[in-house]
Formats: structure tokens, sequence, C-alpha cells
């Protein structure tokens, strides 16, 4: 099936970092960060007008280095989190830190559409997460559902909790943990999970995926070999509290219940390389994002793994006008687990995607050869899961 | 002329036309007829053959009856010349002297038999007369036999009806006689134990002496005989209690006692006690040999001795039964039949565990045979007591141990294949001498191939047992129909080819799938396995399987075609996780090179990395291994100087253009650039695709897998200058030894310029190396 994508943009950059603008509800925003090590490297937001059609591009500066990944903060809308490489002559070092917008860039403050792009605005540094001792830093993950003052970094193989205080422009790290094992052992990657009061966090380093406690900074649990071979990323269901999703480069993307490790709920196998990226659906935990270095991004419907595996359930209230709607659903089949569309807009392998936080129906997605594609949910599904 | 005619001598025919008497012959004899039917009033019309023209009224034919001479004469006379006249009498006369002859003969002939004939009839005459006389005198004698016999018999009658009665009375005298003696007859029987005497003398008294039971003389005798009768019912019972004695005698026992007119519905309930009796011993000692503990004797003689003694037990009991107690209707039958029923059972469940126990046994022959002997066994049973439903009972045991016959025989083959499979792994696992390794693999598939096949067809050969024409129940429908269609076909052989294509695919959901816990020489045999049985063995295996059983169900059964599908798609999985397990191992390899050094600081490259050589070493390896198993394939036509390409070109305007992007978003982009990306991606490169069953397609697929991974992890790293040309230099080795395995040889450049071009954006200081310099370094290494 082909479908045409809502938007394609190139961003003449290479990049691997992209993020929708967590706190802001209202307009769809994305933050890509680009990849360079001649020239200055940037951090693009891209907003998508959706009832226009047009896209408005912003270009922050950020000129600490190349950016291998980007999370924004989701309380406030002008603070975000890079990391980012040092460049250096002998070695190199994955630093963290958090920065703010300039102001006008918030949303609200419409800057002049057409010339957007030539004034460049600088970011304004609130706190390096940096601690030379713990390594190159690999992931920053937000603390969910707080104000924004906790922020985890993995580095190396180390856990940190960062506290963030504004008014003296400093992070404190608040608690540590470290990955102790044989050889050596890098986090790939991490997500601080929306339930359980914000206390848990998954990492995935190597085959791995382990659950931490953010108050006593323990192991929780621990899915060993979760994939064949290195697992590059994961993603919580939003909506139920035990079911993880997780990815890899043996091109399967797996389900888990973390109250039973041994076995996956649903495997996934559809994508011919390395799976780098995936992410829930952050209203309807059915549809599931995953992005791959076969340069396809596929949209999966996992109905029945989801919060709402028997459609939506319809209130007997206001059933007075659905009344005549319902034999046309119930000829309808139901759905049924699978791919709902593979979508080949990219020419590289996509290192990111991930949905817009303002508009359920949005994605977008980001090729290392600079190309941002967004896309929607195919209509017929997206009534579907409504009606 | 007339009277020449009627002679009956040869020559008497007077032949008008001499000239040809032979031609004559025929009109001759037909003038005769003709003379006879005038004789006897038939109409001369009628006479057909006469020549026409002719009058038969003619007064000048000279045979016809109406003849006159003198008209004749006149008529040659007048009509003749004289040379005709002349030789009409010459001929007159001739043929009246030839007549005169034949005349002459007849009378000198005939002329004894007149003779004889008159003296024979004159003698009978003679002869007659006195016959006459004779008879004559016979009649009067007889009158006086008559008479004298009349007077006799008037006679004699007085006597007669007196001697008649004497007679009557003497047999009146005998009866009353034996009546008298019968008591110390009776008496005398019971005691020489000749019961059955007795019974027969109490049987033919009975009712004579019921009958004038009213005369006091004979009362006595009743009573007598009654207590006599009563002695020997007594007798009878006590020996038929006893029980010692066997079936026939018991049912002798039986018989007297109904004679001498005990209750049968009694005698029925007890005769069949004992029979019970009789027949538990029967099982009792069957349970015993199936004992927990001794080593129970084969099957055979178990269902011999159960054969033997309990089915022979049981078919005399019934027998004997339907003999004896047939007046008791169907009320009898239903008890018989619900004894049969109840034993059988029991003899049924013995047998089963008997059976059970042979499960495990591999010897089908016995068992068919033990299960003939049985089913055979209890068809004389069947078919005496067909309520009973043993028959019946009989063919489901055996179909039962049939159907788990198959089943085992499934696990056995399955067994078997994972036996095959157990001793490639090890062979594969033995370390290998030099050169040694190489014909292995092709030997081994063989062997693996040729011995499920001679299992699969022991197996088809043992259960094709029973199924032989010579086996009591192959002819019933469950083993002409559905043991060969569903059992046979599709449980043993289709069931197997599906288990098999089952345990070939786990392997490739292992979950081994980082430490290879299956050899990848295991998957690609299983691969070439599969693939051969999809092309030849399964078409075969089944052809074999329907001429050996005539499959005459209708039922529907799984087609060749199906069964094809699913072990090409199991060859073809198997394959393609070879691939990917080859794949991984190189890619492993690959990244471990490229994530554990530190491309930074790196010296300026002299050699090429031993990693390389390792990877081009062991592609060679896979390709020697795949090539034992599988054809060469296709590849695309390629260029003769394929090898001699360098990365110059990395250098030059192409890598400008793409890998050096200006931040100036509204520049048009360059147009080469885009041409070059169009012709980059115009085929997606699928990297984990699945393969074509032929080499080139396999090391195809671990060759994309692998640089696909180079290039992957060369784009996490950061390159100082020198590692830039490190890479460069693997990567043109790459291209050296790898574009011949291959099928399109611009795939590898494709992944190649890739990685380097890659390498080169990685790098904040990308300054290539001379492509001579690489050449050189690359032919050094």
């Amino acid at each position: 099936m082909a479908f045409n994508p809502v938007f394609c943009l190139k961003l003449s950059s290479w990049a691997r970092a992209l993020t929708p603008q967590t706190a802001e509800t209202d307009a769809i925003r994305f933050l890509v960060g680009t990849q360079s090590l001649k020239y200055d490297n940037q951090i693009h937001i891209i907003d998508f007008d959706d009832e226009n059609n047009i896209i408005n591009k912003n270009v922050l500066l950020h000129q600490v280095g190349e950016i291998w990944h980007i999370s924004t903060s989701p309380a406030d809308r002008g603070v975000l989190a890079t990391c980012y490489n040092k460049p250096s002559d002998s070695k190199v070092l994955t630093c963290a830190a958090v920065w703010r917008m300039p102001k006008e860039l918030e949303p609200g403050s419409h800057e002049s559409p057409d010339d957007s792009s030539s004034t460049a605005h600088s970011l304004e540094l609130l706190c390096h997460l940096d601690d030379t001792a713990h390594g190159s830093t690999a992931c920053v993950t937000w603390e969910p559902t707080g104000d924004g003052k906790k922020v985890i970094s993995l580095a190396d193989n180390h856990i940190l909790l960062w506290d963030l205080q504004e008014s003296s422009g400093q992070a404190v790290l608040a608690s540590s943990a470290s990955l102790e094992g044989k050889g050596q052992l890098k986090f790939t990657s991490g997500r601080w999970s929306p339930h359980h009061a914000g206390t848990q966090v998954a990492t995935a380093s190597d085959t791995t995926v382990r659950g931490w406690d953010t108050r006593s900074m323990s192991q929780i649990y621990c899915i060993e070999n979760a994939h064949g071979q290195l697992v590059r990323d994961l993603d919580f269901n939003p909506n139920k509290q035990y079911y993880l999703a997780s990815c890899g480069d043996d091109c399967k993307v797996k389900f888990w219940d973390t109250r039973n490790v041994t076995e996956p709920v649903k495997t996934l196998e559809e994508h011919s390389h390395w799976v780098w990226s995936i992410r829930y659906n952050h209203s309807h935990d059915q549809l599931v994002l995953t992005g791959s270095s076969d340069s396809r991004v596929i949209l999966s419907n996992m109905v029945s793994i989801s919060s709402e595996p028997f459609g939506h359930l319809v209130d007997d209230d206001d059933l007075s006008d659905q009344e005549e709607r319902r034999p046309e659903e119930k000829s309808q089949e139901p759905p049924r687990d699978g791919v709902i569309a593979t979508y080949e807009e990219h020419e590289d392998s996509v290192y990111a995607a991930d949905w817009s936080s303002a508009d359920p129906w949005l994605f977008a997605s980001l090729s290392y050869d600079g190309r941002l594609v967004i896309n929607r949910v195919p209509r017929a599904l997206k009534y579907h899961i409504l009606l | 002329m007339a009277a020449g005619a009627a002679g009956p001598g040869p020559g008497s025919g007077p032949g008008d036309s001499p000239e040809g008497p032979e031609a004559e012959a025929p009109e001759r004899r037909r003038k005769a007829h003709g003379m006879l039917k005038l004789y006897y009033g038939l109409s001369e019309g009628e006479t057909a053959g006469r020549p026409p023209g002719s009058d038969p009224l003619d007064p000048t034919d000279l045979n016809g009856a109406h003849f006159d001479p003198e008209v004749y004469l006149d008529k040659l006379r007048r009509e003749c010349p004289l040379a005709q006249l002349m030789d009409s009498e010459t001929d007159m006369v001739r043929q009246i002297r030839a007549l005169d002859s034949d005349m002459q003969t007849l009378v000198y002939e005939n002329y004894n038999k007149f003779i004889s004939a008159t003296d024979t009839i004159r003698k009978m005459k003679n002869d007659f007369r006195k016959m006459e006389d004779e008879m004559d005198r016979l009649a009067t004698n007889m009158a006086v036999i008559t008479d004298f016999s009349a007077r006799i018999s008037a006679t004699l009658q007085d006597r007669h009806e007196r001697i008649t009665k004497l007679a009557g009375v003497h047999a009146l005298l005998r009866k009353l006689q034996f009546l008298f003696e019968l008591p110390s007859c009776l008496t005398k029987c019971v005691e020489l134990g000749a019961y059955g005497q007795a019974v027969r003398y109490q049987g033919r008294a009975r009712a004579v002496l019921q009958q004038y039971q009213h005369l006091p003389s004979f009362r006595a005798i009743q009573d007598d005989c009654q207590v006599i009768t009563a002695r020997l019912a007594q007798q009878l019972r006590q020996r038929f209690r006893e029980g010692g004695s066997g079936a026939p005698e018991q049912a002798e026992c039986v018989e007297l006692l109904l004679a001498l007119g005990e209750p049968a519905e009694e005698l029925c309930a007890e005769f069949l006690e004992h029979a019970r009796g009789r027949l538990e011993a029967e099982l009792r000692s069957l349970e015993a040999e199936l004992g927990p503990s001794p080593p129970a004797p084969d099957v055979l003689e178990f269902t011999d001795h159960g054969g033997s003694g309990f089915v022979g037990g049981l078919c005399q009991v019934a027998s004997a039964y339907q003999e004896l107690f047939a007046a008791q209707g169907p009320a009898g039958a239903e008890k018989l039949a619900a004894f049969a029923r109840e034993l059988g059972g029991r003899y049924f469940a013995l047998v089963e565990r008997r059976l059970a126990q042979e499960q495990g046994s591999g010897d089908n022959s016995l068992l068919v045979r033990a299960l003939d002997r049985f089913h055979r066994r209890l068809r004389a049973p069947g078919a005496l007591l067909a309520a009973a439903g043993l028959a019946e009972a009989a063919t489901e045991i055996v179909e039962r141990v049939a159907r788990e016959r198959l089943g085992h025989h499934l696990q056995g083959l399955r067994a078997a294949f994972l036996g095959c499979l157990t001793d490639v792994r090890q062979a594969l696992a033995a370390p290998r001498l030099a050169g040694k390794e190489g014909p292995g693999l092709a030997e081994l598939l063989a062997n693996v191939a040729s011995s499920i096949l001679s299992h699969i067809k022991a197996s088809l050969a043992a259960v094709h047992l029973f199924t032989a024409k010579e086996v009591s129940f192959s002819n019933k429908p469950y083993f002409r129909g559905e043991f060969c269609s569903q059992g046979v076909r599709e449980g043993l052989i289709v069931g197997f080819i599906r288990s098999m294509c089952q345990t070939a695919q786990s392997f490739c959901d292992s979950p081994g799938e980082k430490g290879g816990a299956t050899p990848p020489a295991l998957l690609l045999l299983l691969s070439r396995l599969c693939l051969d049985y999809e092309t030849a063995t399964i078409s075969y295996i089944l052809t074999l399987t329907d001429e050996q059983f005539l499959v005459q169900d209708q039922s529907p059964v799984t087609p060749v075609s199906a069964l094809c599908a699913e072990a090409r798609e199991t060859a073809r999985r198997l394959l393609t996780h070879y691939v990917k397990v080859q794949g991984l191992v190189i890619s492993q390899m690959l990244r471990k090179s490229v994530e554990t050094r530190d491309w930074l600081s790196t010296l300026e490259p002299r050699n090429v990395r031993a990693v390389m050589k390792r990877v081009v070493e062991d592609t060679t390896a896979i390709d020697v291994q795949v090539g034992l198993l599988y054809e060469e394939g296709v590849r695309k036509a390629q260029s003769s100087d394929s090898s001699k390409r360098t990365f110059s070109v990395y250098s030059s305007s192409r890598q400008q253009g793409r890998y050096a992007p200006s931040y100036t978003p509204s520049a048009p982009m360059d147009t080469n650039l885009l041409s070059n990306i169009q012709k980059l991606f115009s085929e997606r490169i699928d990297v984990f695709s699945p393969v074509e069953f032929n080499k080139v397609s396999v090391l195809t697929g671990i060759i994309k897998i692998s640089l696909k991974t180079l290039l992957e992890c060369v784009r996490l790293r950061t390159f100082g200058r020198f590692g830039l040309q490190q890479v460069q230099v693997d990567c043109h080795f790459l291209q050296l030894y790898l574009w011949r395995f291959v099928a399109d040889e611009e795939l590898v450049h494709l992944l190649l310029d890739e990685v380097v071009a890659s390498a080169a954006l990685r790098c904040p200081d990308p300054v290539p190396m001379e492509p001579s310099v690489v050449e050189v370094i690359c032919e050094r290494g």
C-alpha cells in the first residue's frame, strides 16, 4: 500500500535525533538535531500547520557539537536536553546538557515564516549533565509526569538521576547506579515509565532490558537476551503499566509483560534490518511505530495486547445518536494484529520516528540523510479506532 | 412300358434318349415319382419338374398312361422321313430288348425271396393254431386255481384274527412287564451310572404312568419311579455341581436333567454359573500370564492361550447352551449374550493390557499374527452370539491396536529423524581432519536421506502387514479404507513429513540465535534435505504409499503439492536462517573490529586489518560449504576488470556532492548528486531478504548482511584521517575478494561505497588515500 506522506522535508544535513515537543499539546512540533562533524550543528524546530499543510521551520544553533540524542521536557516547552559529541582531537566524548530555547521561538510568538531559516538563534545553556567520571552519555530521559526537574541520563554503564535546579543553573546528581558485569557494558537506550508514579525506568544494554526503581536505584527486573542481538530502543505502553516494547538488531520488535520476563508477549518481524526506534502512540496504544535501517517506517496495529483489545468501548449513555452506526460497525471485521502500513519515503536508514504530542494521528520519521517525513494514520483505521 | 417303369430294379428305367442315360437319370426318377403320384391319386399338376408342354394325355407319349401305339405309329409314319423311321425302329428294338433283359433279371433275383416268404407264411399259420389250444388250457387251469384260493382264505380267516389279537396282548404284556421292571431297572441303571439309559427309560414310562396313575398298581410303580428319578436327578445335579468334568459332560448332565423335567430357568442359570466359573479360571490364568513381574510370554502365545482356553470355552458353552436351552427363546438368548458380553469384556480388557505391553516392541509381524489369531478365534463365538457383539469388539480392538501401531511408527520415524540429526551434529562437531571436511557434508546429507527413507520404507512394510490378504481382519472396512488413507498415508507419512518440517523449522526459531546452538552446517544440510524432499522424495514416498496401500477411501487426503509447498517453505526458511546465522557471525566480527578500535588516533594504514582477511577466509569457507550442497546459481554479467576497481571514486566529485551538504537550504541540490542518489537507491537493498536455493544467492545474502552491519557500525564512530584511510584500505580489500561470491557485484560496490562514504562523513578531516597506494597495500596484504 502506498500512502502519500503528509509532508516531506529535506534538512540538508545528516541527522539522527528527533523528538516531539512533549509539553506542547496544541501545535504539532518536532525537534530535529543534526549531526555534522564539519559544520555547526543545529536544532531544527519543525512546526506543522495541520489545517493549511504548511511547514514552518526554525533553526537553533547548537555549536557545542553533533547531536546524537534529543529529548524535551514534559513540563516546560522551552526546555530540552541533548546528547552531543564534543569535538576533540584525540577522543570522542558524548556529553549531555539541558538547554532553553529563546522565548520568541516558543509557540504563540510567530516569526515571519518566509525567512525563518536565515535567522539562527542560539540556545541558552541551563546546565550540563556532565560528569566526566561517568563517560559518554547515550541518552537522556525526563520524568514523564513530573515538573521537569528530574532527568535520567545514561552514561556508559552508569545510570544517573539528576535534579535540575533552575535557580542555580545547576544539575545535582541525586543518585546513581551502575551496571556491573563482564566486558564493556554500555547503555544504549532508556525510557522513563509513565506509570508507578514515575518510579520506574527501563534501560537497554547489549541484549538485555533492565528495569530500575528510581527511589532506590536498584534493579527491579531484567529481561536477559531480550533480543538476539543489541537492543536499540524501548518504549512503555502509555496505558498498560506492565507492558513494554523493545526493538533491536535482530530485526524484531518484541512486546513484554514485565511481570513475566521469560517470554515475550508478542514478536513482530517485519523489518529487514536493525530496528532503531519504537514508539507507542500516546493515546491509542495499539498503534506502534517502528523505524529501521532498512529505510522503512512501519506502523503496526497491536490490538490484541493493547488496552482496548475489543475496540473502543461505547458508553451506553450516548447510544441515541450512535444506534444508526451500529450495524455498520458490526459488519466490519474486528481489526487484527499486523502491519497497517509500511512507509518507504526514506532512502537512508531511519534512526528515529516519533508521534506528535499534539495530534495522536500524526507522526514524523527521520532518516540519516536528513529527510523528515510527516505521516498520518490511515483515515479508515482512525475512524475504526474512534467509532 | 408302364411295367418297366414300375420295376424296382435299376435297369427298369427305359431311356428314351439313349444317347445320354446319365443325363436322363433325374428325368427318369421324376417320371417314376409321377407315376407313383398318379397311383395315389395326386393331381398331375402338382408334380413339379415335368417337362413343360408335354401333355399327360398325349397319346403319342411313349411313357404316358394314354399311349396309343396306332396313333404313335401313324404320327411317326406321317411326320418322319424314312431315315428317321429307321432310326426310331432300331432304337425301339434296342429298347425293347433292354427291357426284356431287365425284366428277366428282376424275376431271377426275386424268385427265391418269393419262395421263402411263402414258406414262412405257411409255417406261421400252423404254429398259431397250436398256440390257440394251449391258451385255452391255461384259462381253465387258472379258473381252478382261483377257486381253490378263495376256499383257503375263507377257512383261514378265523385263525388270522385270533393271532392278531394274541400279538396285541403280547405287546401289551411286554409293556406292562417293562413298567413293572422299571423301578429295578432304573435302580440298576443309576447304580451302574448309565444315567442316559435311566433317563430314557423314565421318559418312556412317564406318560403311561401319568395316564394310569389312578390304578393302584401303576401308582406304586410311579411312586417308586419318582423316588428313583429324584435320586437320579440328585446324582446328576451332584455331578453337575462337582464341576470337575468338562463342558461336554456338563452339557450332557444338563440335557439329562432337562429330560427329567427339571426347571429350565434354574438349570440355565446354574449352567451359566458353572461355565462362568470355568471361564473365569481361564481368565485368571491369562491374567497370571500377564502378571506384573515375570516376563510375559510373547504376545502370540498369549493370544493362543486366550484363544484356545477362553474363547474355545466360551464357544463350547455358547453352543451347548444354545442346543440345550433353545426352548428358552429370546430371553434365554439374551441371558447368554449378557453372559458372553461380560466375560468377553473382561477377556478384551486382558488382551488389551497385553497388547499395550506390546506397544513398545518393534516387531510388527508377531503382533499382527497375534491379532490375526485373536480376531480369527473370536469369529466363531461372534457368529454364534451375534447379540453379544464380540466380533465387533474384537475388530475394534484390532483397529485400536493398528492405530496405536501407526502412532508408534510415527514416533519411531520422528525418533529416527532426530537420531539422524544428532548423528549429523556429532559428525559436524567432531574434530575435522584436514581435507576431510569437504566431502563430509554431501555424504552426511546422503546418509541422512537414505537413512530416513529406509526407515520410512521399513515402517511402511511393517504397517503393511495389517492389510495383508491372509490376515483375517484385513477385509474389514476400516483396514480397506480409513486405515490406508487416513492412518497410513495421512497419519504416518504425511504426519512424519510435516513433523520433519516442523522439527527443521524449530531450528530457525530456536532461542539460541546468538550462540548458534544449531551448527550452521546442519541448517544448510536440513535445508537441502527439505528441498530434495520437495523436488522428489515426497512424491516418491507418497506414490510408494499409494501403491502399497491401494487407497479406496474417498476421504480427502493432503495433496502432494501442499506437502511440497510446505517442504519448500521449510527449506527456504532454513536457508534464510542459515544466511542470517552466518551473516551474524561475520557481522559480529566486523562490528567488534569497528567498535573496539580507536579510530581517531590510529596510525597510517600499512596493512589490511587481519579481521578483513578473516572475513574473506570465512566467506570462502562458507562458499565451499554451500557449494557442497547447492548449485552455483546465476549471477549478473560482470565486467572483467571488477577486481581492479579502486576507491578513488570517493575523492572525486561524487563524494563532494553527496557527503558535503551545505547549510544553505535554498541552494539548489546538485543535479548530479540527485541522479547519484536515484541510482544508488533505484533498487532498495533488502538486507535480510529471503534467499533462493543456490550458492550465489546464499552468499549474496551473507555478504549483504555483513556489509550493512559494517556500514551501520561505521556511522556510529568518528574517524581520524588515518582511520578513514584504514577503512578505505579494508573496503578495497573486501572489494577485491568478495565480488566473486555474489550475484550482482554492483551490490558489493554499492555497499562498500556507502561504507567508505559514511566513514568519510564521520571524519572531521577527510583526506582519502591515494588509490594507487590503497592498491599496493591490498596487493601486499
